[in-house]
């Protein structure tokens, strides 16, 4: 399996999302965000967490303006698959290639523990290693990670079973306690939890490593 | 031409900053106060000297970056 990570200014999540894919099989490539092309023959492109931009304007806008992101766009509406974690998540809703927006935390502050999560559906390559209903635990580490979708958005993504995780314990003020949407194909994941940073026992949890396994050995060679 | 972008959070969004406002307001004494809603101003130094032509351009400026459309709403002042 071939995998991209995008690097932006400010992202700092891009070594530990490229030590995932790799642990999980993946051959990584890092793509500096000043290109305008993602690497032949890739399968899955990872937008990292981070601050890109030192979040001015609002979390994943200005990235989501990035030459490269025109090229992350373009591979999504042509089939591919993509994760986008934290600030990832929120430079997917920033473009429209995930639905919705992430707001400042409800209760304002900056979060950072380790949140129990709620597998939702296990129809997509990234929850299909889980069982339904499963509650796994990932940590978490933002400050503007409160979902919110218009009421028609919410119906059609509960409708369509495009909810991939929710919160055991809402920790930010999320719509219906949502931490994580898939596109309409169910091939783009974002969410605010850092499946990266649970992959290896020294990270205190290894519960993210299965979505990294599941990904390598499901997302079909290109 | 100067233009001024006024970015709120749309009504009936939940603004937890101008929530906290109110708590701080209302701490310091100011009774009464019953709803805060913090936004942002952007001003753009503008070449275009047409005022309206300049009113087009600052609105697809806000639906492209400087307003986020979903939980967003924008208002433009010319001039």
């Amino acid at each position: 399996m071939k995998a991209a990570v995008i690097v932006y200014p400010g992202s700092n999540c891009d070594r530990d999302l490229a030590v995932a894919f790799e642990r999980a099989g993946a051959e990584v490539t890092k793509v500096w965000h000043k290109d305008t092309a993602l690497p032949a023959g890739l399968d899955i492109v990872g937008v990292p967490g981070g601050f890109s931009y030192g979040d001015y304007l609002r979390c994943g806008a200005i990235a989501a303006q990035s030459p490269i992101t025109r090229a992350v766009i373009d591979f999504t509406h042509a089939g591919g698959h993509a994760i986008g974690i934290c600030n990832g998540f929120q430079v997917l809703t920033e473009t429209k290639v995930l639905p919705g927006a992430l707001m400042r935390n409800a209760g304002l502050k900056f979060i950072c523990k380790t949140a129990g999560l709620r597998v939702a559906t296990t129809d997509s390559v990234f929850t299909r290693a889980y069982d339904d209903g499963q509650v796994i635990h990932l940590p978490v580490a933002h400050h503007d990670g409160n979902y919110v979708a218009d009421p028609d958005t919410l119906k059609a993504l509960q409708d369509q079973d495009r909810i991939a995780f929710t919160y055991t314990d809402n920790p930010n003020g999320s719509v219906a306690d949502i931490a994580g949407v898939l596109s309409e194909n169910r091939r783009v994941l974002g969410l605010m939890p850092h499946p990266e940073r649970a992959v290896d026992a020294a990270h205190g949890g290894t519960d993210g490593a299965a979505m990294f396994r599941a990904i390598a050995g499901l997302v079909a060679p290109a | 031409m100067k233009a001024r972008v006024q970015v709120m959070l749309k009504a009936g969004v939940l603004d937890p900053q101008g929530e906290a406002v109110r708590h701080a307001l209302g701490s310091l004494g100011f009774d009464g106060v019953e709803g805060v809603r913090q936004g942002k101003v952007i001003e753009l130094d503008l070449a275009e000297s047409d005022p309206e032509a300049a009113r087009g351009q600052v609105t697809e400026m806000c639906e492209k970056l400087l307003a986020n459309t979903v939980i967003e709403s924008y208002q433009i002042e010319i001039g």
